[in-house]
């Protein structure tokens, strides 16, 4: 069989071998690479750098993926040398390789712009899985960092440093933002989004020198500026990597030159991605590299036919909250009468432009609001006639379907494109989903290879499954509420990482700056939960029973709930419930099912007085918190007792009370397995059993009746208190708001759970706890608020300042 | 129709509401942040507190079963119901609220506010 020997294990070489494995097999398959990793997706880079994405995640194809396709991988190898007449080429390890055909898929390097200082250490470029790490490795929280050039790389570049924690300023050289992506219009919103998110961006500065002793400690502008920086990440653009076509004499221009069925100017060597040039045009985007393989995969099997024409390009920011898109010519002094479709809104930061020629659409911008790009894309792709829908151009959509991302795939033809970057169709998944049996979005992406590339498709092919496949399963996790379009579990990653600490924050930033009494409640548990302490409390955003610390009763009074830890009280203090209960007038006093007193029926404005006479802490009866831990009579007084369930039960609770859970937290302990206080039936339980305690979770007996499962066995009390604050504190952290822990252990596995608690390193289990001693240790009885309101009016009605006349 | 001063105006905090007793009239007054509101502190539905909601925009929802008020129009938002609660007019004068209440309107002769 032939030699194909392919130079270059990035997106594009392996994009254009898996093309080339559709068609007969007609080599045998050898690939280079300089860098020491299987072929990961450089495009999601920005996304490692950020946090959201994990080294495994970004793989595209892991070491079995070459094995079972019989290719031949060499990494570390970089090729030096090119022989044409001779067939070969040279490894800079001394190795000559013979080939038949030759793939060159060199790709491109960062442009280093020749700046007195750049190669000063902390200078990073951002290119190479090696970079990113470099960049995790020495970036620090609070180090004040720059990244020279304000295009798609800067911009990512800088979200994810500042994610990182560093104190974040893009320095770039053109007037405006993207500026081979944006007007000046688009750059203007897209700078003031960037400096909300807490990014400090300079346009129209150029570098002189970056400063420093060995190390970078700043820079220096023409202007005679400077400012400090620990850290630099140069961003400025690419430059193909031809040298090697050089070599072996191909006609070279800025790039590769090829032609439209991708060959060079040799009939035996080939070239695809960023090292070509097509039609004049160097691409540095994805979705050519895909479009190239295809055609190029058609040539060098023998299959010379299809052509390629060049890509719209069309550019997409994946930087969370900052949504950028932009397609096509997008200027409208570049040919004459071109006109101009535009819509701006400064308080909601959107900024739609459409360019249109002939009716026909040239160019999109869109900031702010990218949900309709693929509309747009198609418009351009297929050179719609627009005349007809002239009026709705800007809004295509249906009214009313705004905020549901699959309304518009109903609506697209099925030779739309869905997956930009690896150009699948609608009609191409349909067709997967019904041939093949798809259920599910990971299925999909494999079969069908589509949301493989930056991702930004992933909702609209859920759509499409949800709409098609039979048996869909749901992956995504649900979104909050209409108010923000993200899951809690995205949620909560945004308040980390983009540092926002109060829930008005993240609904101005994320949502629609409103908010509702569904997403409100949900970010003030979070912000408490994420910052602790250190947020921004705001009681408006509060159900009202967390604003005056009762649970409201259906005529609108509230009940009281002293707490009585392990339901053990005494003569005296029952006598002065009595006594509390009379002075008031208290309607109702009920044992409740969790051995507490409930005193029902009691007006706003005694409720401070009530607290103050009780002398009590609050039981928390009304809160998504820690509710009460039920105890049995354990060992002092019981026959069968083999622990002691009542003092191991007031510990417990001593230790979690006042703080705060996504859903109520009901625990019990129990002396022995006849289980009299029910803790197999609890969120949190302890069940005695001659030598040991069995620690159980997730059970239920509500709405909802649920046996607890086993977290652990724990030969002492101690440890098993622990393994619950391990429980809890998880639970805590990662727990939807309002899920209760029966449908968290149902939804993340015991095991899971075991792994990241009790079975956690002990260094990790450390860490859980001190998370949960910190909070405990600012946590306070809310009743205390009796002597410090937090507003002169926190549970008063007000008077009116003047009599009304009677 | 009269003015009343109500209470100065930052003892209502930003989108949060407090109950006034004028008369026989029990008012919600809702801090909008860039205004302030009225209506009636009654929910149609069960009489539920509405100065004790969540304010979401210029709508507030019942704490006891989320129905959702327009405070501007008295509306009923959620669910689709045609009764609607009494909405009455303010003004800031000082740095005092003051709320412009019927004069002397008995109770029972409000029960024509679902038409």
């Amino acid at each position: 069989m032939k030699q194909l020997i392919v130079i270059g294990n990035g997106m594009a070489g392996v994009a254009c071998i898996e093309q080339i494995l559709k068609h007969q097999p007609a080599f045998e398959i050898t690939v280079f690479g300089d860098e020491t990793h299987v072929n990961y997706n450089r495009i999601l880079l920005s996304s490692v750098l950020a946090g959201e994405k994990s080294l495994d995640d970004i793989t595209l194809n892991g070491l079995d993926w070459y094995q079972q396709n019989n290719i031949g991988l060499q990494l570390g190898v970089r090729i030096v040398d090119i022989d044409p007449e001779g067939m070969t080429v040279t490894g800079d390890d001394g190795s000559i390789t013979p080939y038949d055909k030759l793939l060159i898929a060199t790709g491109s390097s960062a442009f280093i712009p020749q700046i007195p200082g750049v190669n000063k250490k902390n200078v990073f470029t951002f290119r190479s899985l090696d970079d990113t790490k470099g960049l995790i490795e020495r970036s620090r929280p609070g180090m004040k960092a720059t990244v020279i050039g304000g295009g798609l790389l800067g911009l990512e570049a800088a979200r994810g440093l500042q994610v990182q924690g560093c104190d974040v300023t893009v320095v770039h050289l053109m007037g405006t933002l993207m500026d081979k992506q944006l007007d000046a219009t688009g750059g203007a919103y897209l700078k003031s989004k960037m400096e909300r998110l807490g990014v400090r961006v300079l346009c129209g500065k150029s570098t002189r020198a970056l400063l420093g002793n060995g190390k970078v400690e700043g820079l220096e502008f023409i202007d005679g500026e400077t400012i400090d920086s620990e850290l630099v990440v140069i961003a400025a653009g690419i430059r193909p990597n031809v040298d090697l076509g050089r070599k072996a004499g191909l006609e070279i221009n800025r790039g590769i030159v090829v032609n439209d069925h991708m060959e060079t100017s040799h009939p035996d060597i080939f070239a695809v991605g960023e090292c070509v040039e097509h039609r004049g045009t160097i691409y540095g985007l994805v979705a050519p590299l895909y479009e190239q393989g295809k055609i190029l995969a058609a040539t060098i099997t023998g299959n010379k036919g299809p052509t390629y024409e060049g890509t719209v390009l069309a550019a997409k920011l994946k930087v969370m909250g900052v949504d950028v898109f932009s397609a096509g010519d997008y200027d409208e002094h570049s040919v004459p009468d071109t006109e101009v479709v535009r819509y701006e809104d400064a308080a909601l930061g959107i900024y739609k432009k459409l360019t249109l020629r002939e009716g026909r659409l040239a160019g999109v911008i869109l900031v702010g609001d990218t949900s309709d790009s693929s509309r747009y894309m198609e418009w351009l792709r297929a050179r719609t006639d627009l005349t007809a829908m002239r009026r709705s151009l800007l809004f295509p959509e249906p009214a009313g379907a705004a905020g549901d991302p699959g309304a518009g795939v109903a609506a697209m033809a099925d030779g739309e494109i869905v997956c930009g970057c690896l150009g699948v169709t609608k009609g191409t998944i349909i067709s997967a989903i019904h041939e093949k049996g798809i259920n599910t979005f990971a299925q999909l992406k494999e079969c069908t290879r589509a949301s493989t590339g930056c991702g930004s498709c992933a909702g609209m092919c859920q759509s499409l499954l949800k709409a098609v496949a039979p048996e869909f399963e749901e992956e995504t996790k649900k979104v909050l509420c209409r108010c923000l379009p993200f899951s809690q579990e995205n949620l909560r990653e945004i308040a980390k990482t983009q540092r926002l600490k109060s829930v008005q924050d993240i609904l101005d930033i994320y949502g629609n700056g409103i908010g509702c009494e569904i997403c409100k409640p949900a970010l003030s548990y979070m912000v408490d939960v994420i910052w602790c302490g250190d947020h921004e409390e705001d009681r408006s955003a509060r159900f009202i029973n967390d604003r005056v610390h009762a649970n409201i009763q259906k005529d609108g009074t509230f009940s009281v709930i002293p707490r009585i830890r392990g339901g053990v009280t005494s003569a005296a203090e029952l006598r002065k419930i009595a006594d509390v209960a009379d002075k008031y007038n208290v309607p109702m006093v009920k044992i409740t099912g969790s051995q507490r007193i409930d005193l029902l029926g009691v007006k706003k404005e005694d409720l401070p007085k009530m607290w103050a006479d009780l002398g009590m802490i609050s039981g928390q009866g009304y809160a998504k918190g820690v509710r009460m831990v039920k105890t049995c009579v354990g060992t002092d007084f019981c026959r069968f007792g083999t622990q002691d369930s009542t003092a191991a039960g007031i510990e417990l609770e001593a230790r979690l009370e006042n703080l705060f859970t996504p859903h109520k937290v009901k625990m019990a302990t129990v002396g022995c397995p006849r289980n009299c206080a029910e803790a197999t039936v609890k969120d949190i339980g302890m069940v005695g059993q001659e030598g040991s305690w069995q620690v159980v979770v997730g059970g239920a007996a509500g709405k909802s009746v649920r046996k607890a499962d086993l977290l652990i066995t724990a030969e002492t009390t101690p440890e098993a208190i622990e393994a619950c604050e391990l429980f809890f504190q998880y639970y805590r952290e990662n727990g939807n708001y309002l899920e209760r822990t029966y449908d968290f252990v149902e939804r993340l596995g015991m095991e899971k759970i075991r792994k990241e608690t009790v079975y956690a390193p002990e260094p990790q289990r450390e860490k859980l706890l001190a998370r949960l001693r910190k909070a405990k240790a600012l946590s306070k009885d809310a009743w205390l608020e009796r002597d410090t309101p937090v507003s002169p009016t926190q549970f008063v009605q007000i008077q009116p300042m003047e009599a009304v006349l009677a | 129709m009269s003015w009343i001063k109500i209470t100065e105006v930052e003892n209502i905090p930003v989108r949060e509401g407090r109950s006034v007793k004028i008369d026989r009239n029990e008012i919600a007054v809702f801090n909008l942040g860039d205004r302030f509101a009225a209506i009636e502190n009654r929910c149609p539905h069960s009489g539920g507190p509405l100065c004790d909601g969540i304010v979401s925009g210029a709508t507030v929802i019942c704490p006891l079963h989320g129905w959702k008020v327009c405070l501007d129009t008295g509306d009923i938002l959620r669910p689709q119901v045609s009764v609607r609660v009494e909405v009455y007019p303010v003004r800031v004068e000082n740095g005092v609220l003051e709320v412009d209440v019927p004069e002397r309107q008995p109770m029972e002769d409000r029960s024509g506010v679902a038409a």
